[in-house]
């Protein structure tokens, strides 16, 4: 779980990180390069069997731990622990999960399948270049309901990083205190940083902001 | 704090045995004393059961000092209660105000099954400390106490780490019914001291090989067993344990 959460936590910086071109105020030019570029180039491809893999390494995991541990107290308790002692998300890492597995299923319908399989209109500025960012405009704009599925699923990730990103850590072996305080640290930030700029995109396209 | 004396519910779970059923019983106990113990409240309670002519409450304690680890009981919801850092023969009357409905159920987790009433058995605890929990010694006279030098850092989180009863909070109180505090606070306190040097990789692989056999889930890092510990163990000894486990994994000549 640990290994494949911090790989898909770089990957979340990479993602951000591209994504964040649809501000660059040119039409989304910059942005269809950088989304050519991921898509022409053999580096970029090749993390992509990457990525899916482990997507599908920490989903697998993640939904056997959950039924495996779920399946340790056949017999509960009458009157629960509730938060005495634990965050809520802490404990709802499978619910979380699952929230972001769904959204992720809608994200890959909306961009990842006309990219690859389905197709899109050229870009024009190059021909050659597909216009990832109309399709973003096509998908946002005027949408309120796939504007809110976007900012829930960015607000489910934010939970799930809050537990995830320290968790990771502390599986791996991490018991040092001066270096534990600055991984929770850095990802209590990464946790809101990080899914505010992803919930902020299709705000954007919705309020006319790009 | 000033004396007081209350009238309280109890909603108590029974279970004849391993194999019954099992359900809550209501009772009201009268003239409870703020300074009694928790178990000297149940002392009252089982008088008062045999002199009806009734089957006592079946209960695990044994020093009533909080060091031996014996008791248990889950109440309101917390293992030992709402205080902190406490086990239950610790926790006071005190604690309770009159007309307070309590709610007494035992350890919750397969790797504990249920004995009777409240009493459950935690003999795998013992299965995990016999795969591992033990130093190799030479025999003969006596070493000298400071023949080894320790490091007074190491020493220090090596006794913190011992300090654990092996009373099963942890378990208790984890959504996975995890041992890996317990677990980890053996491992840690034998892996710190050069004393546990010679065993440490086997050590941590045994344990947690038999932690798995008796059937305890995994840490996911909630930090639940850490809060409700009478012992404050703290949960960096897992994440010691983590390194330990996968070290010796990787190091290891067996297997």
């Amino acid at each position: 779980m640990s290994l494949t959460g911090i790989f898909l936590i770089l990957f979340l910086i990479v993602h951000v990180g591209l994504n964040a071109c649809i501000w660059a105020n040119d039409g989304g030019e910059m942005f269809n390069k950088a989304a050519h570029f991921m898509g022409a180039n053999v580096v970029p491809r090749i993390l992509e069997i990457g990525l899916f893999a482990g997507f599908l390494l920490h989903i697998i995991q993640g939904f056997a731990l959950e039924f495996q541990n779920r399946a340790k107290r056949k017999q509960g308790y009458a009157v629960a622990m509730g938060n005495k002692g634990s965050k809520w998300y802490s404990r709802s890492m499978g619910l979380l999960g699952t929230l972001i597995l769904l959204f992720l299923i809608m994200h890959i319908a909306h961009f990842w399948v006309p990219s690859r399989i389905t197709g899109l209109p050229e870009a024009a500025y190059n021909p050659n270049h597909h216009d990832l960012f109309s399709e973003m405009v096509k998908v946002f704009e005027g949408n309120l309901l796939v504007v809110i599925l976007y900012v829930l699923g960015c607000i489910s990730l934010a939970w799930h990083l809050l537990h995830g990103f320290q968790s990771a850590f502390r599986t791996l072996g991490l018991t040092n205190h001066k270096y534990i305080g600055m991984i929770s640290a850095l990802g209590t930030g990464f946790s809101i940083i990080v899914p505010l700029a992803f919930a902020m995109m299709p705000i954007s396209f919705y309020a006319g902001w790009v | 704090m000033e004396h007081y004396t209350m009238n309280l519910t109890l909603k108590v779970w029974r279970q004849k045995n391993a194999t019954s059923q099992g359900s809550f019983e209501t009772y009201q106990v009268r003239n409870i004393s703020s300074e009694m113990s928790f178990l000297e409240m149940f002392d009252v309670l089982n008088e008062e059961l045999i002199h009806e002519g009734k089957e006592p409450i079946a209960f695990d304690h044994d020093c009533r000092e909080g060091i031996c680890g014996m008791c248990s009981m889950y109440i309101n919801g917390r293992p030992h209660g709402p205080w902190e850092a406490n086990t239950t023969c610790q926790l006071h009357m005190r604690a309770f105000k009159d007309g307070d409905t309590i709610v007494v159920e035992p350890w919750r987790a397969n790797a504990f099954p249920v004995i009777k009433d409240l009493t459950v058995d935690r003999s795998a605890f013992d299965r995990i400390i016999q795969a591992g929990g033990y130093i190799s010694v030479n025999t003969g006279s006596p070493v000298d106490a400071n023949a080894i030098p320790v490091e007074k850092e190491k020493a220090d989180m090596a006794f913190a780490a011992a300090a654990c009863i092996g009373c099963g909070a942890c378990v208790a109180a984890c959504k996975n019914s995890s041992a890996l505090l317990f677990v980890s606070a053996k491992v840690s306190h034998l892996a710190l001291l050069p004393q546990g040097a010679p065993e440490r990789r086997t050590r941590a692989l045994n344990m947690v090989a038999q932690m798995d056999k008796e059937g305890f889930g995994s840490c996911t890092n909630t930090g639940a067993c850490e809060a409700v510990c009478p012992k404050e163990i703290s949960i960096t000894n897992i994440a010691r344990l983590n390194s330990e486990f996968t070290l010796a994994g990787l190091l290891s000549s067996n297997k």
